[in-house]
């Protein structure tokens, strides 16, 4: 069962002459209850895909299937019950006039859910942070604790994949392994979909079970991990990409 | 509850409900509001206004309209006047007390009508985009190409003269600079991860701009409208002074100034004491307007 198909996908920013491709016919799939890794350097459009399936990167061609389902230019509201993003900076991805509950509580409520206070005890717990926490406003969390409120956030509408845009780049190492640790013991309890971008192959390897690499919007291959982890890299530019991270 | 403990359930940093929360954000925000002295004296001095237009007929020595012109012109600290009498022989210091009211009525009604409508306009024009933007912001800088008291003049001749037209004058030549200011808030916020990660729970443009983006825009336009309050209490003074704004025999301190000009060189306290008054309110404002910028600019703090 594919959870995620895309195929040969071109996602572009501006027009005519100002004209960047991002994305040039990157094709992969995974599976349901996979965790799959985008690996590159920066400005190799491993973020711009995720974007691209979320519906926040508009100018898209080919053809994207979320669970079966082809994926058009406008989603309907399901869509956003099936898929959730976790973005890369803690400090940029809440909102700092609203509190932890009023972030939660809105998500919950645009989603319909009726026990909404019993359902934000619950997320808080889920993601490790307890009930004091369910008052602050970001600026009275750290770093960590702000990406386990945007965590939350994303579990909110119970979806079945996780887009995770470099969820621990912006943080502390002893912080990211936290962090880590808990997405994947989220993923083993709730049966989830990652698909995780990054440019730390030691992450991608700690998370995934396949990853692609990219250069410039292309994909260049699709390994496992253990061929990740015998550094059997068959292209060019993986080898010397692991390479450099040894 | 003991009064150390008050303080200390209001700056904790673990609050236990909503209410709590919200509390606690505003008594950290009087807390470093109360640290600037400047903005505190103003605060004080619109207190007073707020205090003395709503008890004038308490307070005030005489009836503002009763004219007794065997005592007119009359000098500072005449027995009775403190700060003399008018060309009528009005007592100024009762005409003072009631013109407050009117000044308020004007601030009030400005900082209803153009910051509401300017917010309206830049918030949709900034999140929308598109075509949208291009109209609402041409018309918007159709406003802004005139100055404004002849744009406000232009309006009054239009309408006639009296000081509801005043205020609709002044507000429809104020909203400009608050849909621009709500503009360019909204474009930096428009692109930020907590709006993507709002849309990405399928909420829509209404709610995203009234519920995310406005509480942004909000503190820098109130900054702005404080500071703007000098200038619109000027602007109706000016409409007053013109004869197009408030009309005889009504005290607003404007047409008050208006008046005593005639009289300037020999008589110089009728003019000056409406000006004095406008000058205190302007002065109060903007120590206000400096004093809230410091703490709602969420750049800055802390």
């Amino acid at each position: 069962m594919t959870m995620l198909e895309i195929d040969a996908l071109n996602v572009w920013f501006g027009h005519g002459r100002d004209r960047v491709d991002a994305v040039k016919a990157a094709s992969f799939s995974v599976a349901r209850g996979e965790s799959f890794g985008l690996v590159g350097e920066s400005g190799s459009g491993k973020s711009t895909i995720l974007r691209a399936v979320a519906g926040l990167a508009r100018n898209w061609s080919g053809r994207m299937a979320v669970d079966g389902a082809a994926l058009t230019a406008k989603r309907p509201r399901s869509f956003y019950k099936t898929v959730q993003m976790v973005f890369q900076d803690p400090y940029a991805s809440l909102h700092p006039r609203h509190s932890v509950d009023q972030v939660l509580g809105e998500t919950l409520h645009l989603h319909g859910f009726a026990d909404i206070d019993a359902r934000v005890v619950k997320l808080l717990e889920d993601v490790g942070l307890g009930q004091k926490f369910r008052f602050r406003y970001p600026h009275q969390l750290s770093g960590g604790q702000r990406q386990r409120v945007a965590i939350a956030r994303a579990l909110a509408p119970e979806p079945d994949l996780l887009l995770l845009d470099e969820p621990t780049s912006a943080l502390d190492v002893s912080v990211q392994a936290e962090i880590l640790n808990l997405l994947v013991d989220l993923r083993r309890d709730r049966g989830l979909t990652y698909v995780m971008v990054s440019h730390d192959l030691s992450v991608v390897g700690h998370m995934c079970e396949r990853l692609a690499v990219m250069k410039d919007g292309q994909i260049v291959e699709v390994m496992g991990v253990e061929a990740l982890r015998r550094n059997a890299a068959t292209h060019p530019y993986s080898r010397s990409l692991l390479e450099a991270s040894l | 509850m003991a009064e150390q403990t008050l303080r200390q359930w209001l700056l904790t940093d673990t609050p236990t409900s909503r209410r709590h929360a919200k509390l606690s954000a505003l008594y950290q925000g009087w807390l470093s509001f109360r640290g600037n002295t400047m903005a505190m004296i103003g605060l004080w001095i619109l207190v007073a206004l707020v205090a003395i237009a709503a008890a004038a007929p308490l307070i005030s020595p005489h009836d503002p309209f009763v004219q007794d012109l065997g005592n007119r012109l009359a000098p500072l600290g005449t027995d009775g006047h403190i700060l003399g009498t008018d060309s009528l022989g009005r007592d100024i210091l009762s005409r003072l007390i009631y013109g407050s009211r009117i000044t308020l009525y004007i601030v009030a009604l400005v900082a209803l009508i153009a910051p509401i409508a300017g917010l309206l306009v830049g918030t949709v024009s900034g999140y929308v985009g598109g075509w949208v933007d291009v109209v609402l912001m041409r018309i918007t800088d159709i406003f802004l190409a005139f100055p404004r008291l002849v744009l406000a003049l232009a309006f009054v001749a239009a309408l006639g003269a009296g000081i509801e037209n005043a205020v609709l004058a002044i507000s429809l030549t104020a909203w400009p600079p608050y849909a621009r200011i709500a503009r360019a808030e909204t474009l930096t916020i428009r692109s930020a991860d907590y709006i993507s990660a709002i849309q990405l729970q399928g909420a829509g443009a209404m709610r995203i701009i009234t519920r995310h983006i406005w509480p942004l825009c909000i503190s820098s336009l109130i900054v702005r409208v404080t500071l703007d309050m000098a200038g619109i209490i000027l602007a109706a003074a000016g409409l007053g002074f013109l004869g197009l704004g408030a009309q005889p025999p009504s005290p607003e301190w404007g047409a008050m100034i208006s008046e005593g000009r005639r009289f300037i060189l020999d008589h110089w306290w009728v003019a000056t004491m409406p000006g004095l008054a406008i000058f205190t309110v302007s002065l109060a404002f903007n120590l206000l307007g400096d004093g809230l910028r410091d703490v709602l600019d969420p750049k800055g703090g802390e």
